[in-house]
């Protein structure tokens, strides 16, 4: 009876399992699909989301994207895509898509405790210029400001700078790649003099060793870590190394995997070049060719505000300064790291770290370096990434394919929009600085305006003070990204215009700093945003934007490739792009509101002129007509940038960007570009572009057309062509948890969202895959806690606290006294604990130390 | 009015009283009969429905769950429904959660069993990996996008136990030529039927899903064991071990029993195995490298 | 039979209309009350008690337990827990104490329907019933308890309208309705009574439980008796009430001893001559009878009723 019954059973639900597998399903599934792919155009574009710059194709039928795929002829994913981009299309069609002006409003009229209600474009615009130009008159060069992003596309990136630095006269101009990127900017010109990596992914086939600083790549470079992981499992010897602060995917392929304690991987690289240097195994003829030795500064305090009590006790605050030493001092000063006082310190046990040591060391290895914000957002985030090219630059192992200190992005385009086209406070396009008074005269004379307009570092031009509108002295004028929040919350700058941003859920300190700052009553904050993110509700001015391809754009990776796409859509509403605002907004300003007599006289007929005409129609941005664009099979594209202002505006606005590596005159080398329309016919082009050819590694002979025959290697970015090792100590972090505050914190991402969230959120896939930030922690400091996984925690730092539930079975496994939130979660803004401390040189954030308690909910 | 009457009377009445009695007993009996048919067939529980943790074997639990829904009250992420008739093709009143809408989240704590009062939860589970719910199963690897070679691994990441209940093999993507598949692979001594993968699988169907374990499971033959683990089990070979092995071979020409089989000095460029899963597993890379040390 | 006046309005006309419906309030209060408990958790949030009628958990400590359910489930091999044991010590002496069909006329949800079923049979006048044995419960009952021992499955709680009924409004109804319906629309058209005072095994379960309860229904002053016969109308097993109520010559005392009684009160409302009270079932002893005469007179009595 029993058995009978069982076997009635069984098959009743294999029937049931039968219809739920539905083997009828894909086949139904195949015919519709077939007839859905008719008139569908194709075209590329290249992904949303993180710095390794997969191209994806894109179908659109009756104006929208219906369908994508990876793009199978991109050499960087062969058409793979990661979850999140795989998802693309969705990212365009959130419910909630922003599509008017809304400004905050009571009675009819702008009031900073209005509600939001819908504007005209021209009534935005009218009371945004209105309260810009005041606050430039009235604050000086630093009265407004605008905060960009490694997502604009690159002649956004280049508008922005042009309107602010030439046309505001403003160097308050900062891109979310201050938090990103910076350190490794800094230590590209401190240590090459020159932005970017020399190396490209194709190092990532000829390595033999890879070693990881703080890059979860499994998450956050998805396609890059399934290269990595294909040399591994393919390539015969290969090894890799992790380092981090607490485990994670990567440890799951690690040879040798080390969790370090916070702080300790100054030491532990100093402790690897004292391994290299005490077992002679440095390359002797590399050094004395091509490297110089210094010492920077020390003691140099952790970027907060000048009355914070570390900052007051910190001898050298800020200082970068660099002081020429020889091979033995440098030498001598890598002595005390040796292999027994850095395991104790870092906590790594010495096997580990010697066989990581011997990786560097042995000469028959190519090894490439990866690392990301667990260098970049540091607190001396510009040492450590140069301690990482210390170890390769004694090896010689650098600019040669499998030889590569490699930082990788976290935006699509930190490279190419923030980084190339000078979107930072004390960046002027290709590699110019405004700290060089050559440099701005070389920018002006590109964009056709009087010298003396492009305000410089220190307020002055050949020695005497610039005049700013007000008559005063331009005085100092740059400002970092977290220095203008704190300028905001003083009321030292009272306009802000955030792009393509999430500062409320992402700049550090949120209660203290950023949230005061901005409904500060004396502040006018305008958001662009595609979606109603937490930044938005806190502006006072919305602005709806065309985002990714709505519009036509171009983005630069992190090794050097720079991709285009054309418009495939058109926005939804009157959501307008980026570029569209600021070039459009341009027209609201008169030249004489924001520029003194002493300058206009020196070019008169710009006097009755708006900022617009100066700046994008001086004859180079709007040389090309507008035109249809289409491709070489004869599909028509949109781009109503170009039908809205009349010309081509992208190609204008690039091929004047051209003009800083073409022009005569050009104070650098090493940025050239192809043609405009060469990107439109490629898989993305690896700068610096020289008759027609891409560079994969730079600086070497062979590879790199600016090394001339016989020379081997040059980094020519130096006057001299040598690299710098820079010789800097241990220190420690700004904020160790102490009996109170008993754990560290480190901030990151998940594979399944990207950033804020504020688009991989609104994918309902990717949200029921990962809805929550957790507390990912060990589990006896769980126990210690009376918590357990699933409870409720309360993490408390000394500015804010948050709830989040307790993962301790999770992808992250942190050791004992250190726990991780990830940040995309806007229920939950971790950046209400972060503490606001910034690499004092690269005036980065330091998102991954600072000390928490956690209680039971 | 008098005897005989009354007699005749409840004479009748014993007749007829015992004839509804036969009536009664044969219609309750067909009825009882039909119920407990019908009850045969309806008690197959359908494949997308799970039973919470610690639920006896289905034949078992349908004898000791007495539909009280105590479980269901208990539950803090309220995944757990009771069965409604007509509905949902579950046995009326019995609980059981959908793993694509509701998965168990698996409580370190359990609350669910505690709160039955029969042990159909079986109150013998405390540790919840031991929970055996079903057994996640890749159903459709033509869709399932890791097998494609993107990078998904949101079943991975989400398990509660993985890298015992879902590991991820690595694989050579022969197509791109250049990139790695991250293939999920579950492992039904560690996977507790939490249905927490099915839920989270980005596809627009699930391709992996939350089966009854006897439904999910193949067996191997009774009479056949697996040599090497056997090997491994028993410390050294079952039977004599093999022979020393010599050969005839030319100059510089070696052979590896165990290893490689044929080889040739002097075309072996690296030292290690041309199966990198050999590196990945016995690989000392410390090893090769202070040999590289010394040497130099 | 138009002519006829309205149910329990002479009742209403003596007592006034609050005493002449004071046990049937009373018991839909109770009915609401006990299902309102139960809801307020899943409704409210306030989790006064967790579970149904098969097995609850009021404040966490008191556990009550459905015995013919978890008897069917010890038949079905199960061996239960420390608190549902408890759960069913308790139902079980409550039961004992207050008469075993209380459950039917007080809490169980199936009432609602049959009572109503009933109210629209009066209201349609329809008199036509089928003759369904009101013995055919205990032959049910009896099969509830052979299947788990037969199957190893509780398979009449895949069925049984009243633990499906309730459960089914506190956890979320599916296609249970279609079964009240049935239920309410037999009672109309083809038994009256057919569920409750026929059928259900339930009931029949809870009724052997009281065999021995102390509560009656006692035909106290049943010489005031004007026969109106409006406590036969209503009651719901009118048998149960001919022994008290005319038994007094036959010698048999005014308690209503049948085990099927539900002490539901109804025959104390809609007597107007206020004939029946609530007692105990020790009333009898002021007779001289023995309570063995008294049964079997009963019995006969019934018999020929």
């Amino acid at each position: 009876m029993k058995l009978t019954r069982r076997d009635f059973v069984k098959s009743n639900a294999i029937a049931a399992a039968a219809s739920v597998a539905g083997i009828t399903l894909p086949v139904a599934k195949t015919a519709l699909a077939a007839e859905e792919d008719a008139g569908i155009r194709w075209d590329k574009a290249a992904c949303r989301y993180c710095g390794t710059g997969c191209s994806v194709l894109m179908g659109v039928k009756d104006g929208k994207v219906v369908a994508s795929q990876g793009d199978p002829d991109a050499p960087v994913n062969k058409g793979l895509n990661c979850i999140k981009g795989y998802f693309l299309p969705k990212i365009l069609y959130g419910k909630d898509r922003l599509t008017q002006p809304l400004l905050r409003k009571t009675n009819g009229v702008y009031d900073k405790n209005g509600k939001f209600e819908p504007v005209s474009w021209e009534e935005a615009f009218k009371t945004m210029a209105e309260k810009w130009v005041a606050a430039r008159k009235a604050k000086g060069p630093k009265g407004v400001g605008m905060f960009g992003s490694g997502q604009w596309t690159l002649w956004e990136g280049y508008a922005a700078s042009k309107l602010m630095k030439a046309g505001f006269r403003t160097n308050s101009l900062e891109p979310n790649a201050r938090h990103c990127m910076a350190s490794a900017v800094a230590a590209f010109i401190r240590g090459f003099g020159i932005d970017e990596p020399m190396g490209c992914y194709d190092d990532l086939e000829h390595a033999d060793v890879f070693v990881l600083w703080g890059a979860n790549m499994a998450e956050m470079h998805p396609i890059l870590w399934s290269r990595l992981t294909d040399t591994r499992l393919t390539k015969p010897g290969c090894e890799v190394h992790v380092l981090s602060t607490y485990e994670h995917r990567c440890f799951e392929l690690a040879d040798n995997g080390m969790v370090f304690e916070p702080q300790t991987d100054l030491a532990i690289l100093n402790y690897i070049a004292n391994y290299i240097i005490q077992n002679k195994a440095y390359n002797k003829e590399f050094i004395d060719k091509h490297v110089n030795f210094t010492q920077t500064a020390t003691d140099i305090g952790y970027g907060l505000r000048a009355s914070d009590p570390r900052e007051k006790a910190a001898k050298n605050a800020g200082s970068g300064a660099l002081t020429k030493i020889s091979f033995e001092e440098y030498a001598k000063s890598v002595e005390p790291y040796t292999l027994e006082y850095t395991s104790k310190l870092s906590k790594v046990p010495q096997e580990k770290l010697l066989k990581l040591a011997k990786a560097y060391a042995d000469p028959n290895k190519k090894v490439s370096s990866y690392w990301t914000m667990g260098f970049n957002q540091h607190t001396r985030g510009v040492w450590v990434n140069g301690l990482c090219y210390n170890v390769h630059l004694l090896m010689g192992k650098i600019s040669e394919p499998g030889n590569s200190p490699f930082s990788l992005t976290g935006q699509p385009s930190a490279c190419g929009t923030a980084r190339e086209v000078g979107t930072f406070t004390h960046r002027l396009p290709a590699d110019l600085v405004v700290a060089n008074d050559a440099h701005c005269k070389y920018a002006e004379k590109v964009w056709k305006l009087p010298a003396g307009t492009i305000p410089r570092a220190n307020g002055k031009s050949d020695d005497a003070d610039q005049t700013d509108i007000s008559g005063k002295p331009m005085g100092k004028t740059l400002i970092h990204a977290v220095a203008m929040h704190r300028a905001l919350k003083d009321g030292v700058m009272n306009c802000f215009w955030v792009q393509c941003n999430n500062n409320m859920q992402a700049a550090a300190n949120l209660n203290v700093e950023s949230y005061p700052g901005w409904r500060n009553p004396d502040n006018f904050v305008a958001v662009t945003d595609p979606y109603p993110t937490v930044s938005a509700m806190a502006a006072d001015l919305v602005l709806p934007t065309a985002m990714w391809i709505e519009k036509e754009g171009a983005y630069g990776n992190a090794e050097r490739r720079t991709q285009f796409w054309r418009q495939q859509v058109t926005a939804p509403g009157e959501a307008k792009s980026d570029l569209w605002q600021i070039m459009e907004f341009s027209k609201y300003v008169n030249v004489k509101d924001v520029w003194p007599e002493d300058l206009i006289a020196k070019m008169p007929e710009y006097a009755d002129k708006t900022l617009f005409d100066v700046l994008y129609t001086n004859g180079q941005v709007d040389k090309f007509p507008a035109e249809q664009v289409t491709d070489s099979r004869g599909n028509n594209y949109d781009n109503d940038e170009s039908a809205h202002f009349g010309f081509y505006v992208q190609k204008g606005l690039f091929e004047e960007y051209r003009l800083f590596n073409t022009a005569e005159g050009k104070p650098k080398k090493g940025h050239e570009m192809a043609d405009f329309g060469d990107y439109h016919n490629a898989r993305g082009i690896r700068w610096p572009v020289i008759d027609g050819k891409e560079t994969l590694w730079r600086f070497r002979e062979g590879y790199d057309p600016h090394v001339a025959k016989g020379e081997g290697v040059k980094f020519y970015g130096k006057p001299d062509g040598r690299a710098n090792i820079i010789s800097a100590p241990y220190e420690p972090a700004a904020e160790p948890p102490d009996n109170e505050f008993d754990l560290w914190l480190c901030t990151g991402r998940v594979l399944e969202h990207w950033h804020s969230g504020s688009m991989t959120r609104r994918v309902p896939e990717l949200y029921r895959a990962v809805p929550d930030a957790v507390v990912f922690m060990h589990k006896n400091d769980a126990k210690k806690r009376r918590l357990r996984d699933g409870s409720m925690a309360k993490i408390a730092s000394r500015r804010g606290e948050i709830l989040a539930r307790v993962e301790t079975r999770g992808r992250n496994r942190p050791p004992e006294g250190l726990v991780f939130i990830p940040w995309f979660d806007a229920s939950r803004l971790v950046n209400k604990l972060t503490l606001d401390q910034t690499d004092p040189i690269s005036k980065e954030t330091d998102y991954k130390k600072c000390a928490v308690k956690i209680l039971k909910a | 009015m008098n005897g005989p009457v009354k007699a005749k009377v409840k004479g009748v009445n014993r007749r007829q009283f015992i004839g509804n009695m036969l009536k009664t007993a044969c219609g309750v009996g067909l009825m009882g009969m039909g119920l407990g048919i019908y009850s045969r067939q309806a008690s197959s529980l359908p494949a997308m429905a799970i039973r919470p943790p610690g639920a006896l074997p289905e034949e078992e639990f349908l004898g000791s769950c007495i539909r009280c829904g105590m479980c269901v009250r208990d539950c803090p992420y309220d995944i757990l429904k009771l069965g409604q008739l007509g509905s949902d093709d579950v046995v009326p009143g019995t609980p059981y959660f959908t793993a694509r809408t509701g998965p168990c989240e698996m409580c370190v704590d359990i609350p669910c069993v505690p709160a039955c009062p029969t042990n159909a939860l079986d109150h013998g589970l405390t540790d919840i990996n031991d929970a055996r719910m079903g057994l996640a199963v890749v159903v459709d690897q033509e869709t399932c996008i890791a097998f494609l070679g993107l990078r998904c691994e949101v079943c991975f990441n989400i398990c509660p136990i993985r890298g015992d209940a879902i590991t991820l093999n690595y694989q050579h993507n022969t197509r791109s030529g250049k990139h790695a598949m991250f293939i999920p692979v579950v492992h039904s001594e560690a996977c507790t039927g939490c249905g927490l993968c099915e839920k989270a699988c980005i596809l627009e169907e699930a391709a992996i899903k939350v089966f009854p374990t006897h439904l999910a499971k193949g067996e191997l033959g009774k009479h056949y064991r697996l040599g090497w683990k056997e090997k491994q089990k028993a410390g050294g070979a079952l039977v004599t071990p093999d022979a020393e092995h010599r050969y005839n071979l030319p100059e510089g020409v070696r052979y590896d029993l165990q290893g490689k089989g044929l080889i040739m000095d002097g075309t072996e460029e690296v030292p290690v195995s041309s199966n990198p899963l050999d590196t990945l597993n016995d690989g000392n890379p410390l090893d090769t490298l202070n040999k590289g040390l010394e040497d130099r | 039979m138009a002519t006829k006046p309205r149910l329990g309005k002479e009742a209403v006309e003596a007592k006034g209309w609050l005493k002449a419906n004071k046990w049937l309030i009373l018991r839909r209060l109770s009915q609401f009350g006990i299902l309102g408990l139960f809801l307020l958790g899943p409704l409210a949030g306030v989790w006064i008690v967790k579970g149904n009628l098969a097995y609850s958990m009021t404040l966490d400590f008191l556990p009550l337990s459905d015995p013919h359910i978890l008897l069917q489930a010890v038949l079905a091999g199960v061996e239960p827990h420390g608190e549902a044991i408890i759960g069913v010590i308790i139902v079980v002496v409550v039961y004992m104490l207050i008469g075993g069909r209380v459950f039917c006329s007080w809490v169980c949800p199936v009432n609602l329907v049959t009572d109503l079923s009933c109210c629209v049979r009066r209201m349609l006048g329809i008199r036509t019933s089928t003759q369904l044995s009101r013995s055919a419960r205990y032959w049910l009952l009896g099969v509830t308890l052979i299947l788990p021992l037969i199957t190893g499955a509780i398979v009449w709680e895949m069925f049984n309208p009243v633990s499906m009924a309730f459960r089914g409004l506190v956890f979320g109804l599916g296609m249970a309705w279609v079964i009240l319906l049935g239920i309410f629309l037999f009672d109309i058209f083809v038994s009256k009574e057919g569920w409750c005072g026929r059928l259900c095994p339930v009931g029949a379960f809870y009724s052997l439980l009281g065999w021995k309860s102390l509560l009656r229904v006692v035909a106290e002053d049943r010489e005031k008796c004007d026969d109106c016969m409006e406590c036969y109308e209503v009651c719901p097993e009118e048998q149960v009430i001919r022994p008290a109520l005319k038994g007094k010559e036959q010698g048999i005392g005014p308690v209503i001893l049948s085990s099927n009684c539900t002490n539901c009160g109804r025959c104390i409302d809609v007597c107007a001559e206020d004939v029946f009270h609530f007692g105990s079932r020790f009333a009898n002893q002021k007779t001289n009878l023995g309570s063995a005469e008294i049964k079997t007179k009963e019995q006969t009595f019934s018999d020929a009723a």
